[in-house]
């Protein structure tokens, strides 16, 4: 089971409500390689991976919740004092006639979460490259924002998990020498 | 951990994210080099001034984990705000 911690990973703070960043932001809260996607697609890959790395995803997996709680504080802070005329400014205005400024598990351009974003094939290698290659592309998402990204007090907290994604990804590669030094191991008799 | 005079609410709660992320840092590491002696080692000496702070912490500003990992006062304090995006 999991424990709730009254607790971010890394401080929040933003300088100014600023919805049009949030606009942004919400793809790493519920797009193709947002932190809910990465949370369910090492969670859920768990279950037939080698024993070797089950920790690995287990803890990495749990490490993506913590992110996507800083992801909603984000978003949370950019808009909770944005009148609808600076929401429909910043093109928030679809999102505020379904939402008001609650959030929701969508991208930055609207379309809802989907599971189609991950993928659980059972072979371990090619479920470690899919997780490498996700982790690149929430890192390079992460740089694109902040290159977007006039605040600095929300930049020190996005730099914090764009740097993030280097370790999972690094962590990921040696997962894959692990299960390849298992398998070679394995035909020596 | 040897700090007698007290923090305030944003210190303590730094010096918890400082002390606990490092404890992340060492899991995942720790998950694909198992056998390393000395990173297990400031593993366990992190967890335990992890637990000193968080105690420290608790004692003013209420219950920071759920169902038992950490005491209540009276009443039930573990609802009271502020919630982390609250802070």
């Amino acid at each position: 089971m999991w424990y709730y911690e009254k607790k971010l990973q890394y401080p929040v703070k933003v300088t100014e409500c600023n919805p049009r960043l949030a606009k942004y932001l919400i793809e790493q809260y519920g797009g193709a390689d947002g932190e809910l996607s990465a949370a369910l697609r090492y969670l859920n890959q768990r279950y037939s991976i080698p024993d070797k790395v089950i920790g690995l995803l287990t803890d990495i997996g749990t490490e993506e919740f913590a992110h996507l709680e800083m992801i909603a504080t984000m978003v949370y802070k950019l808009t909770k004092d944005a009148t609808p005329e600076q929401m429909k400014e910043a093109g928030l205005g679809a999102h505020y006639a379904t939402h008001d400024n609650a959030l929701f598990y969508h991208n930055s351009a609207g379309s809802p979460w989907t599971a189609t974003y991950i993928q659980a094939k059972g072979d371990p290698i090619a479920d470690l490259y899919e997780d490498i290659a996700a982790e690149e592309k929430a890192r390079a998402t992460y740089q694109w924002i902040i290159n977007m990204s006039d605040d600095p007090c929300l930049n020190d907290s996005l730099k914090f998990l764009r740097e993030r994604e280097i370790i999972h990804s690094q962590r990921f590669r040696e997962a894959v020498e692990i299960l390849k030094f298992e398998r070679d191991r394995k035909q020596i008799f | 951990m040897s700090h007698s005079t007290p923090y305030n609410r944003y210190e303590l709660m730094e010096k918890i994210q400082m002390v606990d992320f490092a404890l992340v840092e060492l899991t995942l590491y720790l998950d694909t080099h198992p056998n390393d002696q000395q990173a297990i080692q400031q593993f366990n000496q992190l967890a335990v001034e992890s637990k000193e702070y968080k105690a420290l912490y608790e004692k003013q500003f209420g219950p920071l984990r759920q169902f038992g990992a950490s005491f209540s006062g009276y009443p039930w304090n573990w609802i009271d705000s502020p919630w982390p995006w609250q802070l």
